[in-house]
C-alpha cells in the first residue's frame, strides 16, 4: 500500500537503546481510603454534596462544583456497562489477547470506571461484543486475596 | 485592544513514511523549516519566534527532544517554546503562535515539529503509560482501546455498522492517492478493510492510522507583513481550544455533561471558532475540512459536533458521497490522519493542508473556490480539542 520503500539501513548505522527508570508513586490521602477499602472487598467512591455527584475513580475535588468532595460512600457491587471493547491484538507489555475492557457505572456512582470483564467466551468477537452493549448489567468479582490494588477486582456479566 | 489579523504565508512538510534513517530527529524538523521558509520566501533572520510542536518524546526515545531542535530550527537568540497536548499538539501550537502575532508582540512566527513513531517497536505500550498508575493504567488502555470503547458506544447510540466505517477508510486512501506526502494510499474496497485483522472491536487493522515519521512547519505573519509577502495568504479567522477531564468514565451515562461517544467538546470549541470567524451556516460557508481522524470512527462524531450535519446523520451522508471530493463538503482531501499520523505534528499538518486549500496551493488535492477551510486536532484521553478556521479574507469583526 505504501509508495515508499526505505533503503535497508546496515545495523552498524543504528544505535540501540533501552530505558530503565524506576518510580515510587504515593497514592495520596484519597487514594489511601480507596485502596485500604479494597482489602475489605469494598469499593469506596467520593461524594460531593454541593453537586450531588459521586466519583470513581475517587477525587479530592468535584470537577463540576469545584468544591471539595466531602463524603465517602460504598459503591454497589453491581453496575451498568457504558462502553466496552474486545482486544484481539497483542501489544508489548500488555495482557495476552483476547480480553474485554469495559467502563462500568457501579450502582450509586455517577461515573464509570474501567476494568476487565472476565469469564466470557471471546472467540467470536462480534457475538461477544453484542453481549457487552451499553446498558448490560455486570457485577464486581474480587480476587481471592485482595492486595489493596485496583487489580483486586474485575467485572463479570451479571 | 483590537487583536491583529494573522495569516499563514508559508507551509512545508516532508513526505511521511515509516522511517527516516537518513536523518536524525532534529535534522528531520530542519527539512520542514527549509520547505516552509522557501514557501514563504523568507530567510531565517525574518522569524521573530519559534513554537515547537512536540507530543510525547518516548516514541523517538530522547527525553524532551525539543531542546535538541533549537539550532536546527534557527531559534537561537529567539523565544522558543514547546507546546504539547498529545494528538492535539499541532492545533495547540498554532493557537499559541497565533496569540504571539495577534497580540502584536511578534510579527512573524514559525511553528515547526517532527515526529518518528517507529524508533520503538510498539507505540501502544508507550501510549498506555499516559494513564495514571493507580486506577487506569492496569486495564490495557491505549489510544486504540480507548477510542474503540468510544466507538462501540457511538455505534450503540446511532446504529452505525462496521461497513460504514470501512467506507471512510476507502475514501481516505483514495483521496491520499493525490497527496505526495501521504504515508498510506491506494484504491481499496470495503471488503479489504473488513478482512483486515481484528485489533480491538470494532476496529480492524485498516480502521487504524499508520505510525508515521516526518516533519511539518507553518509560517504566520500579521496582516501587513502577510500582504507584502504573499499574494493569497490564508487568514486564521478562528482559533479555539477546549479541554475536558482525563477521566473518560466521567463522560458516559446520565450524569455526564458531555458524551464521550460524540466528541461533544467540539460543539463548544466550534461555537467559539465560528463566532470569531463570523460563520453562521458551516455547511454553506466552509468548502473543505481537514479533521483529525486517526481512526475510521473519528469522522462522524466530529462532522456532527462541528455542525455540518445533525447528530446521527453523518454515516448516511458518508454512504451517499456527501463527504467525497465532489460532495457537499470535501472531507480530508489529503487522506487525513487515517493515512498519515506523525503524532506531534499531525494537528499542524491538518491546519497546513487547510491553509494550502485557501491559498490555492493544494495541487491535485485542490478543492475549487475555497473561501473557508476548517482544521481540527484531538489529544490526550480524547480530552484536548482544537478548531482552526483558515479563510481567504481576514476577520469581518473584532473578536
Amino acid at each position: 500500500m505504501s509508495t515508499k520503500t526505505a533503503t535497508p539501513t546496515p545495523p552498524h548505522h543504528v544505535v540501540d537503546g533501552e530505558w530503565h527508570v524506576r518510580y515510587n508513586y504515593p497514592v495520596g490521602e484519597v487514594g489511601a481510603k480507596f485502596f485500604d477499602a479494597l482489602k475489605e472487598r469494598r469499593i469506596v467512591a467520593t461524594r460531593c454534596s454541593a453537586s450531588g455527584l459521586t466519583y470513581l475513580p475517587p477525587r479530592a475535588y468535584c470537577e463540576r462544583s469545584f468544591e471539595r468532595c466531602d463524603g465517602y460512600v460504598d459503591a454497589g457491587m453491581e453496575g451498568t456497562i457504558e462502553a466496552a471493547t474486545i482486544v484481539s491484538a497483542a501489544f508489548d507489555n500488555l495482557p495476552k489477547p483476547p480480553y474485554a475492557i469495559a467502563f462500568v457505572r457501579l450502582d450509586g456512582v455517577s461515573t464509570a470506571m474501567a476494568n476487565f470483564v472476565r469469564g466470557m467466551d471471546l472467540d467470536d468477537v462480534p457475538a461477544a461484543a453484542a453481549r457487552l452493549k451499553p446498558g448490560t448489567r455486570v457485577r464486581v468479582e474480587f480476587i481471592a486475596e485482595p492486595q489493596g490494588k485496583v487489580t483486586d477486582f474485575h467485572y463479570v456479566l451479571a | 485592544m483590537k487583536p491583529h489579523n494573522v495569516a499563514v504565508i508559508g507551509v512545508g512538510q516532508t513526505a511521511f513514511r515509516s522511517r527516516y534513517d537518513g536523518l536524525t530527529y532534529p535534522e528531520l524538523a530542519q527539512e520542514a523549516v527549509m520547505l516552509a521558509l522557501a514557501d514563504a520566501k523568507l530567510e531565517p533572520g525574518q522569524i521573530d519566534a519559534v513554537v515547537f510542536s512536540m507530543a510525547p518524546t518516548t516514541f523517538m526515545g530522547v527525553a524532551d527532544a525539543d531542546k535538541w531542535a533549537v539550532d536546527y530550527t534557527w531559534a537561537r537568540g529567539k523565544p522558543f517554546m514547546r507546546v504539547h497536548t498529545g494528538g492535539a499538539t499541532g492545533g495547540s501550537a498554532l493557537q499559541a503562535a497565533h496569540a504571539h502575532v495577534a497580540s502584536g508582540q511578534y510579527g512573524t512566527v514559525l511553528v515547526v515539529g517532527a515526529d518518528r513513531i517507529t524508533e520503538t517497536p510498539d507505540a501502544q505500550f508507550v501510549l498506555n503509560l499516559i494513564w495514571d498508575p493507580f486506577y487506569e493504567q492496569d486495564f490495557a488502555l491505549n489510544t486504540v482501546t480507548m477510542t474503540a470503547v468510544a466507538t462501540q458506544r457511538y455505534m450503540h447510540l446511532h446504529g452505525t455498522t462496521e461497513e460504514q466505517y470501512a467506507n471512510v477508510v476507502v475514501r481516505a486512501r483514495r483521496n491520499a492517492l493525490k497527496n505526495p506526502s501521504a504515508h498510506l494510499k491506494g484504491a481499496i474496497d470495503v471488503a479489504a478493510v473488513m478482512n483486515s485483522p481484528r485489533i480491538s472491536w470494532p476496529y480492524k487493522l485498516f480502521d487504524i492510522c499508520p505510525r508515521s515519521a516526518g516533519a511539518a512547519a507553518v509560517v504566520i505573519s500579521n496582516e501587513t507583513l502577510a500582504r507584502e509577502r504573499c499574494t493569497r495568504p490564508a487568514f486564521i479567522t478562528g482559533t479555539s481550544g477546549v479541554s475536558n477531564t482525563v477521566f473518560m468514565g466521567d463522560r458516559m451515562g446520565p450524569f455526564a455533561d458531555t458524551d464521550f461517544a460524540d466528541f461533544a467538546e467540539l460543539k463548544q470549541a466550534a461555537r467559539e471558532c465560528y463566532r470569531q470567524a463570523g460563520i453562521t451556516r458551516p455547511i454553506r460557508e466552509v468548502q473543505t475540512v481537514e479533521i483529525y481522524d486517526p481512526f475510521s470512527s473519528f469522522q462522524f462524531p466530529q462532522l456532527e459536533s462541528l455542525g455540518f450535519c445533525e447528530s446521527g446523520t453523518a454515516q448516511r451522508l458518508s454512504d451517499e458521497g456527501a463527504f467525497d471530493m465532489d460532495g457537499e463538503l470535501a472531507v480530508n482531501p489529503s487522506g487525513g490522519t487515517l493515512c498519515t499520523n506523525p503524532i506531534g505534528v499531525t494537528g499542524l499538518v491538518r491546519a497546513a493542508e487547510a491553509a494550502r486549500q485557501v491559498m490555492g496551493r493544494a495541487g491535485d488535492m485542490q478543492v475549487p473556490n475555497v473561501h473557508n477551510a476548517l482544521a481540527t486536532a484531538i489529544g490526550g484521553s480524547t480530552q484536548f480539542f482544537t478548531v482552526t478556521m483558515l479563510s481567504d479574507e481576514p476577520r469581518r469583526a473584532a473578536a
